[in-house]
């Protein structure tokens, strides 16, 4: 990110909030996902750039408790397939793949019997993977159900592109004494503030300067 | 014609009577006529994805296979002795098996290294794979970044005019991906028909046509076999059905064999 980017998202992240309700809003997406599709579970897994890893970001219904944070290569298994092609799609009868069950019990200790995962891309970037689990016995994902996927996919990947912008902020928000840093923190501080004194103060410093 | 040093950009009237072109009498475009008894014999079809499993019973013989990869800022193509890492591109290869068994199938690997550098890849696959001349490009796979479209566009315009037809999935999310949005590409979506051989020709373009991509039994890793949803594999299946017509009709252009797909089409009137 550019400096002037750096500088709009760290002032952004004092209005924005935090990440903590970024993240709820990510764990709100998975828990209607798997209540719409009256899936066992439902997970969004964010690619993590740097390291070309998935991890999992959120997780509603199985694995709810001990997946958030796990990570495996970008490449790999069917999140994996559907971030590099940048297509959606759906699996069924998995059960009765001997290696796709061995993968999924050794990374996630579940085997689901059927999936759908669809990428989340923002702009020209591909964030993640949003995958449902298992949908009631005897009604398979179609097109209709994937249509709908996609229609979640574009509001998960707002939040995740939210999430990401603020912990780019976070980051330079915490990040040494140089002026950025101190500029941000100070436009976080004053905005949460309940008065408007650090914004006089701010105004009469500018037309202060701006007088030279 | 052959043997011109320059570009065929202008026609002298006395030449015009040289580049007559032999084609067969003017008949009904039927879909008996267009593929009836066709296997896909002699067309050569690319699986540009992530590679095909070596001796998997639903995909047979693979007739040449190379990896694409980035070494450092240098692009690799090196012959793919890996295989398949995720089972996409096998599953994709079985796909055209089945429609068009007599097809010769090719593999170029460019998905599977994670997704650092993938754009380069795929362009350099692409690249590759219409370099080689193959009749048909099957491309179940798109990228969203901007700076790759140029290239794209050009290298699509390129297999165009050298006769190599990209069938490309679309993808039905609110964002623009490449390059199933040019029209030098066939760009598939998915019915829910179980037909193999049954499609449709979208009037609502930029999705220009629809094929098999619901629940269809696709090749596996480990020799073994799955149901699979999704774009990804309604491409193959029209990619399989571009092999049958040119197995019957050598002579056809990518824009001639899309004007036969959508005459034959099953919502045209040609249909079965």
């Amino acid at each position: 990110m550019t400096q002037d980017g750096e500088l709009r998202a760290a002032v952004a992240a004092g209005v924005l909030g935090s990440e903590q309700a970024h993240a709820a809003l990510l764990q709100s997406i998975v828990e209607v996902a798997r209540a719409i599709f009256g899936a066992q579970a439902a997970s969004i897994f964010l690619l993590d750039e740097d390291a070309d890893e998935l991890v999992f970001e959120a997780v509603a219904g199985e694995g709810e408790r001990e997946l958030v944070g796990r990570r495996f290569p970008s490449g790999t298994g069917v999140a994996g397939w559907v971030l590099v092609t940048r297509q959606p799609l759906a699996l069924d009868d998995l059960g009765k793949d001997r290696r796709f069950a061995r993968d999924a019990a050794e990374s996630t200790g579940y085997v689901p019997k059927a999936l759908m995962a669809v990428p989340l891309l923002h702009d020209e970037r591909a964030l993640g993977v949003l995958e449902v689990l298992d949908p009631p016995a005897g009604s398979p994902f179609g097109l209709e159900e994937m249509e709908l996927l996609g229609l979640f996919a574009g509001q998960a990947a707002i939040a995740l592109d939210l999430l990401q912008r603020a912990r780019r902020a976070k980051a330079v928000l915490d990040g040494g004494d140089d002026a950025l840093a101190a500029v941000a923190r100070l436009t976080a501080t004053l905005a949460g503030r309940e008065d408007d004194a650090g914004l006089r103060l701010l105004a009469a410093l500018e037309a202060v300067l701006a007088q030279k | 014609m052959s043997g011109r040093a320059y570009p065929a950009w202008s026609l002298r009237r006395e030449r015009a009577q040289a580049i007559a072109i032999d084609r067969e009498p003017a008949e009904a475009v039927t879909w008996e006529w267009a593929l009836g008894g066709a296997t896909g014999d002699g067309v050569s079809v690319c699986i540009l994805d992530s590679g095909i499993e070596a001796g998997h019973p639903l995909v047979g013989e693979v007739a040449s296979a190379v990896a694409v990869s980035l070494d450092g800022e240098e692009i690799r193509v090196d012959e793919d002795r890996e295989g398949d890492a995720c089972g996409h591109g096998t599953a994709c290869a079985g796909i055209v098996r089945a429609v068009a068994p007599g097809a010769a199938l090719h593999s170029v690997r460019v998905l599977g290294a994670g997704s650092t550098g993938s754009g380069e890849v795929l362009l350099a696959g692409l690249r590759y794979a219409v370099e080689q001349g193959f009749d048909v490009v099957n491309m179940s796979l798109s990228t969203t970044r901007r700076r790759f479209v140029e290239v794209l566009h050009e290298l699509a315009d390129t297999a165009y005019f050298r006769r190599t037809v990209l069938v490309a999935s679309a993808h039905n999310m609110p964002v623009e991906s490449f390059p199933w949005r040019f029209s030098s590409v066939l760009s598939v979506g998915s019915h829910d028909l179980p037909d193999p051989l049954a499609w449709y020709a979208n009037p609502e373009p930029p999705v220009e046509f629809f094929a098999r991509g619901v629940d269809v039994e696709v090749a596996w890793l480990g020799g073994g076999s799955l149901r699979c949803t999704g774009n990804s594999f309604a491409t193959p299946h029209l990619a399989a059905i571009c092999a049958l017509v040119l197995s019957k009709h050598r002579e056809l252009a990518p824009f001639q064999l899309k004007s036969v797909l959508y005459q034959t089409a099953a919502n045209v009137g040609g249909g079965q």
